[in-house]
């Protein structure tokens, strides 16, 4: 490149994430000047046409945003439908959807650790590599993966866009000879769990921190999934801290029914995925944020596990906000899933019906899960009849957007001050693996990052 | 340089407009990956691996709809590149879920999702891949069944074609010896003009089919259509239910067009 001309370069594409994307650096005079996340998956305009459905159907359609977590979507959406008119679904039927959830956090946590991620620590570029060089691992995974799987195919029909799930609870509930067969998997998923978390806090993670609020749902007593009342923290900066400190700050939370008035939804040129801004500052949700916000709640053997493996002691107020860790997290969120997954199982007591009756009425419901990539918020509006007006949903990746970018120039910054100057295909590769470490369900598309960088 | 013989065929994997599920399926097949990873060489699957290689591909698999003017583009390279192209999915087959727009404003549509609606680029329609590109098969389903694509990718190595069969999913229901949903308790079911392949879900679980496989290769709309209605059905209802997966299929068009008024 000529000193003085700014040049587009495109050098790579990002694979192994959810999305089609691009990632648009520029750079002068060694400082990083700019990094964009460029989500540009076409649109597909659920919000648009969910208008003039009947209030039954949004648990099937929006599971149709994403294959990789749709049970997220039908239980934001159940949720937000049953407020609408005030109904709450009793305890059998609440434990019967987080165990359907502890499925799709299973499969879906340990596809991002084993397929996606892995890859960045070991060198390879796929699985299919990784099969070479880690077979007994790779096997261990696909059969951990396949315990998630297997759950949600129980439970829901299938692993991808299950049917069983509906406003008010289920279409059929199983009875309990029907759950046994899967204790056996799942005590074996255990065990595959905890050699996960294990192998994967021994690979070699760069020290860095982010410096963001987080956001998580939390119900005190137990680690937040598939409820809770938002929960936020603190960023470090504002709290005089630097970006990498390890120390919990003060949290608040917010009623569910505010979060259009805390998460401000915003378009900028560059993407098709909003940003958001959690009153008026840079947020993240998921794993790293659910550690911080959960963490203490975790049963104390999955904490003990959390511990040998390097993450301290939520009780004691640690917080991780090393993003290249929360490969360590995503399997401690694993273990933890098998392990109620089997606890759910244990005191599972078939409902009366399955499912209570949701009668029409007018009005407004918010709903909100935890994805296993983070918050997902659904609202919706019906009219008397049950006729959906108005749909808004806000996925986990679109609120961490800002923060990714963010965090991209945070590490590149540091990576153009402290090392020996790098190749085009060094950057990429770091960036790559910076937005790895988010899991960023882009969705949707296809998947490819195209990095420019302009230097000038 | 490898004897022709011992050269593995090369899969190429493509997305377009699509949730992911479809390929996905292809992961989810936990048992026989690495199996069918030793059979192929899987030179271009950006969800699994980060080394595209460029092909030609003995078999594209192509999961998504066309929805903008570079991806007119991008379909026609990989059909060039590609010895058989198989679709994968509703959104390949018949536009996907994202076809609804077919039917309305694409530029209100913009307007109620974006503020800036003259940021995004899009066509005003969603289309499957055959409305561009020739498509040697196409595998039904939203999503599609694990069972089926390993048939595919079996079937075009042995230079076979595909044993999926085209029959409704009431064939599924009585193999597996699922009571009817309609006979037995009035519910409104499209089992009978949808194309088998999901091992009919939906019955299993106490709920009518609702289409997500598509038309099957013979629909009786004439005589299927009052049967919806005498279950309680109304015009909104059976244009809602035809309207949603596989909006674009022209079998669901045809019938719905002739249920609206005008």
């Amino acid at each position: 490149m000529t000193h003085g001309e700014s040049k587009v370069l495109r050098v790579a594409s990002l694979a192994r994430v959810e999305g089609e994307g691009a990632l648009h650096l520029r750079i002068h005079d060694g400082e990083v000047a700019e990094a964009r996340l460029k989500i540009y998956e076409p649109p597909r305009f659920f919000e648009a046409f969910l208008r003039g459905r009947s209030s039954t159907e949004p648990p099937d359609i929006t599971s149709r945003v994403c294959g990789i977590c749709p049970v997220a979507y039908q239980m934001s959406a159940c949720r937000a439908l049953e407020d609408a008119r005030d109904i709450v679904v009793g305890e059998r039927l609440a434990a019967l959807r987080r165990l359907l959830y502890c499925g799709e956090w299973i499969e879906s946590q340990t596809l991002h650790i084993y397929f996606l991620h892995a890859p960045d620590f070991l060198g390879g570029d796929s699985i299919i590599d990784l099969a070479r060089t880690h077979r007994t691992q790779v096997e261990r995974g696909l059969a951990l993966k396949q315990a998630g799987n297997a759950i949600v195919e129980l439970l829901g029909g299938r692993a991808i866009h299950p049917v069983n799930a509906r406003v008010g609870g289920f279409h059929r509930v199983p009875t309990r000879a029907e759950l046994r067969p899967l204790e056996e998997r799942l005590r074996r998923a255990r065990d595959d769990a905890e050699a996960t978390v294990r192998w994967v806090a021994g690979f070699d993670f760069p020290d860095t921190g982010i410096d963001n609020e987080l956001l998580a749902l939390a119900e005190p007593g137990t680690y937040a999934i598939d409820s809770g009342t938002p929960t936020a923290m603190t960023a470090p900066s504002s709290a005089g801290l630097p970006a990498d400190t390890d120390r919990a700050l003060p949290t608040r939370t917010f009623p569910l029914a505010t979060f259009p008035d805390h998460v401000i939804e915003t378009q900028v040129p560059h993407s098709t995925a909003l940003h958001s801004r959690l009153d008026g500052r840079r947020h993240l949700t998921g794993t790293l944020a659910r550690y911080a916000i959960s963490g203490r709640w975790l049963p104390p053997d999955v904490l003990q596990v959390a511990g040998d493996a390097g993450l301290g002691d939520p009780r004691a107020g640690t917080v991780c906000r090393n993003p290249f860790r929360s490969i360590i997290i995503r399997a401690v969120e694993v273990l933890y899933a098998v392990g109620e997954a089997l606890r759910l199982i244990d005191t599972y007591e078939p409902p009366p019906r399955p499912y209570v009756d949701v009668p029409d009425r007018a009005g407004t419901g918010h709903g909100a899960t935890e994805a296993p990539r983070g918050l997902l918020y659904h609202r919706y509006t019906l009219d008397t009849d049950g006729t959906v007006t108005e749909a808004a949903l806000v996925p986990p990746t679109a609120q961490n957007q800002a923060a990714i970018e963010q965090d991209l120039l945070h590490t590149v910054q540091e990576r153009l001050r402290t090392g020996p100057h790098p190749t085009d295909a060094e950057l990429t590769a770091l960036c790559e693996r910076v937005i790895r470490n988010h899991d960023p369900c882009i969705s949707c598309s296809a998947h490819f990052l195209d990095l420019s960088v302009d230097r000038d | 340089m490898p004897a022709l013989s011992d050269r593995r065929p090369q899969l190429g994997v493509w997305k377009f407009a699509s949730c992911d599920g479809c390929q996905l399926t292809l992961l989810d097949c936990e048992d026989e990956l690495l199996g069918i990873a030793e059979q192929v060489e899987i030179t271009y699957f950006l969800e699994a691996s980060s080394a595209p290689g460029p092909g030609p591909y003995d078999l594209s698999l192509v999961e998504g709809s066309v929805t903008t003017a570079e991806d007119t583009e991008r379909i026609q390279h990989i059909r060039a590149a590609s010895d058989r192209l198989v679709t994968i999915g509703a959104c390949a087959t018949a536009g996907g879920v994202q076809a609804l727009r077919n039917y309305a404003d694409v530029a209100e549509f913009q307007a109620a999702v974006y503020a800036r609606p003259d940021y995004i680029d899009t066509l005003a329609t969603s289309t499957p891949i055959s409305a561009h590109v020739p498509v040697d098969f196409e595998l039904r389903g939203c999503p599609i069944d694990r069972g089926q694509l390993i048939e595919v990718i079996t079937a075009y190595l042995a230079g076979r074609t595909p044993d999926v069969p085209a029959h409704s999913v009431c064939f599924e229901c009585k193999r597996r010896g699922t009571v009817c949903v309609t006979v037995a308790h009035g519910t409104p079911c499209l089992g009978p003009v949808t194309h088998a392949g999901c091992g009919a879900l939906c019955p299993a679980y106490n709920r009518g089919c609702y289409g997500c496989f598509g038309p099957s290769n013979s629909t009786n709309f004439p005589s299927f259509i009052p049967l919806l209605r005498r279950d309680g059905m109304d015009t909104l209802d059976v244009v809602r239910v035809l309207r949603t997966y596989n909006t674009a299929a022209p079998e669901f068009d045809a019938a719905v067009r002739k249920e609206l008024p005008g």
